[in-house]
């Protein structure tokens, strides 16, 4: 009778103010029957991996607007994995030039990259597959 | 899973986490778990939070946990929002008021979506109570999901239960409807500072003494959470509240009522599974449901033939089938 629900933490690290975008995609992951935890903005890196946590997320979803991504992305990564969350989906979203996206995925600090344009449900169906085949595997 | 309880009692906060994880998804060790876990409960104390959507629960806690913090007090917080009947998915937006506590060791938050359930708790708070509790934390606060006249499982659940109403939340009959207004131990009137507040506080002063052999009177507390105004206050009451309910024996007469209700429901949780174990081995359950959509049968007589053919009644037990 195991139903093993996706749990996503949906954070906004350092100083950008702007979460609309946040809530957008974490609107969309619950209408994609995921439970979201939502955080509000200017996160620490610690925080958000305390939250990750607490939470016991499978997936971590970084809004970053702010162009600290190739700081605070690698940071957070880092500090999931010394806390024995190595296994966490890490995806980011927002301004992130493709040059730095493909940099991201390359060192493992990221899984996947959306930014401003991409259809809601690419992201909703990415996390229901990449967590599905985690949960087989 | 042994090695989980045991990472559990030593504090791990990881620990902690999966294991809420596992009894929230209902997974088939759940019970296995609490087995092991329950011998290292009953230390808490559990604060029950409860009010309308938007009446400041969140913010209430995050400055309450301020307070508490003073006191050199652990605690655990489970924040319940509701779960879409649409999708299934949730917004657990509870942390957002109690980010400032993300890093304090003492403090544990996990929020958790309604599930399906209607009280105004998720379906397995009670579980998560036991796990935060064994986990060694010395208070528990549950914030409900926002509910609205008559959603008061948190009575159930918690030894003290605080109301936070607002100002302007409609006229005096609604303070001496039944629900939600009977099971405050501490009523909150928060965002006191907005207009109409006193009268507020008023009205339900006036329904409370409307009752006079009462051995508890539930105090009336104003609050601004925004500005912590009145915090330092409801602590005040929680604690005395809380004094009450030891010294009178209440504490223990309410957690024995809970063992009880608890037993209870796990003896029907055994005998239900038992049964439809035993139905679905014997009995070809679709067949019936179309013989009952063509009116060729009716449901209360088929129950009981289910459970004949299952053997279930004593008279039955000698017959052959």
């Amino acid at each position: 009778m195991t139903e093993k629900m996706i749990r996503v933490l949906v954070a906004k690290p350092g100083l950008d103010g702007h979460d609309r975008g946040a809530k957008v995609v974490a609107r969309a992951l619950r209408d994609a029957g995921f439970e979201v935890i939502y955080t509000g903005l200017h996160q620490t890196p610690e925080q958000v991996v305390e939250t990750a946590l607490q939470e016991d997320v499978d997936v971590v979803g970084l809004s970053i607007l702010s162009g600290a991504h190739m700081t605070l992305v690698p940071r957070i990564k880092k500090m999931l994995a010394e806390n024995g969350m190595d296994e966490v989906l890490m995806i980011v979203g927002g301004i992130i030039p493709a040059d730095d996206a493909a940099e991201l995925i390359n060192s493992g600090s990221a899984e996947q990259v959306f930014t401003p344009g991409e259809p809601l449900d690419n992201i909703t169906e990415y996390i229901s597959s990449k967590c599905k085949s985690n949960m087989q595997s | 899973m042994q090695e989980l309880v045991a990472e559990l009692l030593k504090g791990n906060r990881r620990a902690a986490a999966r294991m809420i994880s596992l009894v929230e998804n209902d997974d088939p060790q759940k019970r296995e778990l609490l087995k092991d876990v329950y011998p290292h409960t009953g230390n808490a104390y559990v604060l029950g939070v409860t009010g309308a959507p938007g009446s400041g629960k969140s913010s209430l806690v995050d400055w309450l946990l301020k307070q508490i913090r003073k006191d050199d007090l652990t605690v655990g917080v489970i924040a319940v929002d509701p779960t879409s009947p649409f999708s299934g998915g949730a917004i657990l937006g509870d942390r957002i008021r109690m980010q400032d506590h993300a890093l304090d060791s003492n403090i544990f938050i996990r929020s958790m979506g309604t599930r399906g359930s209607l009280g105004g708790l998720s379906r397995a708070t009670r579980e998560a109570i036991q796990v935060l509790d064994a986990f060694g934390k010395d208070l528990i606060i549950i914030e409900t999901v926002g509910v609205g006249q008559s959603e008061v499982d948190i009575v159930k659940t918690a030894d003290s239960t605080l109301v936070v109403l607002t100002p302007a939340g409609g006229d005096s009959v609604q303070t001496i409807k039944a629900g939600i207004m009977e099971i405050a131990d501490i009523f909150v009137v928060n965002k006191s500072d907005l207009p109409g507040a006193d009268k507020t506080a008023t009205e339900i002063n006036t329904m409370l003494d409307m009752k006079n052999d009462q051995a508890w009177r539930p105090p009336v507390v104003p609050t601004v959470s925004v500005s912590n105004e009145g915090i330092y206050e409801l602590w005040s009451a929680v604690q005395e509240h809380r004094r009450h309910m030891e010294d009178s024996g209440r504490l223990l007469e309410i957690r024995r009522e809970r063992v009880r209700r608890e037993l209870t429901e796990q003896v029907e949780y055994l005998v239900k599974n038992r049964i439809w174990d035993r139905v679905k081995e014997k009995i070809e359950l679709e067949s019936l449901v179309e013989k009952i959509v063509k009116r060729q049968k009716d449901p209360y007589s088929s129950a009981g033939d289910l459970l004949s053919k299952i053997k279930f009644y004593d008279q039955d037990s000698e017959e052959g089938d």
